[in-house]
């Protein structure tokens, strides 16, 4: 199925869980970033039993450097 | 240890319900290197550091994360809003911000030109009322005027953090007498954050009395970055220790150092 991540379109395997999404098809590590689903802030404790589901759209950020 | 060193040290200031000790807040961007980030962060002693929230780059394959190269116990990682032009925007940044590094605390800015970078500060009181509602605690970066310094304080801000000079210019203090209203004005902690170009510039800051000084491409862009770190923690720490020693009063004609009485041959 079709999502989108950080305004690209992607391919992922259906009824997939956040956790699953960050950690196995995203190669990420869950506690260094932070994930917007649909706009609305998905907290660490809620990865594992947030589906993700067709054209759901996400942003997903980290900390660089900055002033 | 002498009496003389115990006052010397005995300068903490608090920040949002915190102690600190450096009155130095160093910005992470424009290193060549997190390695280098890393030693310029421990040279300069600050206790506060800032960072950036952006898009993971999915097709990069270093995952490489700056926060492994700073000590979430011994720095308070303080995210920051820049790059953000509209309230909505700067309020989504500060949201993730806390979601990424599970802390309150965000250095807020909303950006109103490009060429400046001066803030958009009718955003930036808008944008302080609602994430000071949400629980934030809200360091905003604002122009050197009085007038909005107050409103933020009025919002709730935990400190006001007017310019010395645009960011990254270097230029140095431009508007010392803004500073000082400001600082008459405002009972929060004043941070001069931005334009700090050497170690001379963040004295004359210090000396004012502000509480601290947050900078970043100063030391960040320097030959020789993590030297100018250390230099500027030196000055920072010599600018304090001068505003609280208290400086001689500026006169036009000389004052002899040496007694006038008992001179070889009168």
């Amino acid at each position: 199925m079709r999502i989108r991540i950080n305004g690209e379109n992607r391919e992922i395997p259906s009824a997939i869980n956040l956790l699953h999404l960050l950690e196995k098809e995203l190669k990420l590590e869950p506690l260094r970033v932070a994930v917007e689903l649909n706009r609305l802030i998905v907290s660490r404790e809620d990865y594992k039993k947030t589906i993700v589901n067709e054209n759901d759209e996400l942003e997903i950020v980290h900390f660089v450097g900055g002033g | 240890m002498s009496n003389n060193e115990e006052k010397i040290i005995s300068d903490a200031w608090e920040l949002g319900g915190k102690t600190f000790g450096s009155r130095l807040l160093v910005g992470t961007g424009k290193y060549s290197s997190p390695q280098e980030t890393k030693e310029a962060v421990a040279a300069s002693g600050a206790e506060i550091v800032t960072v950036a929230v952006r898009r993971v780059n999915l097709s990069d394959k270093n995952k490489e994360s700056l926060l492994d190269y700073l000590d979430r116990d011994k720095y308070r990682i303080l995210p920051n809003t820049a790059g953000c032009y509209t309230v909505d925007d700067a309020v989504r940044a500060a949201r993730l911000g806390q979601a990424a590094g599970l802390s309150n605390w965000v250095k807020l800015e909303v950006i109103g030109d490009e060429k400046t970078l001066y803030p958009d500060v009718i955003g930036l009181v808008e944008a302080t009322e609602i994430l000071v509602k949400e629980g934030f605690v809200v360091l905003p970066y604002t122009n050197d005027d009085v007038v909005v310094a107050k409103r933020l304080e009025d919002a709730g801000a935990a400190a006001v953090m007017p310019l010395a000079a645009p960011i990254g210019s270097g230029l140095g203090l431009q508007n010392p007498r803004n500073i000082e209203l400001i600082m008459e004005a405002v009972s929060v902690p004043v941070i001069v954050d931005a334009g700090v170009g050497t170690a001379s510039d963040a004295a004359v800051v210090m000396e004012m009395g502000v509480a601290a000084i947050l900078m970043n491409t100063g030391i960040a862009k320097a030959q020789k970055p993590v030297m100018m770190a250390t230099a500027m923690r030196q000055a920072v720490e010599a600018g304090r220790l001068a505003y609280r020693a208290g400086r001689i009063p500026r006169k036009r004609y000389a004052s002899a150092s040496s007694p006038i009485e008992g001179m070889v041959g009168g």
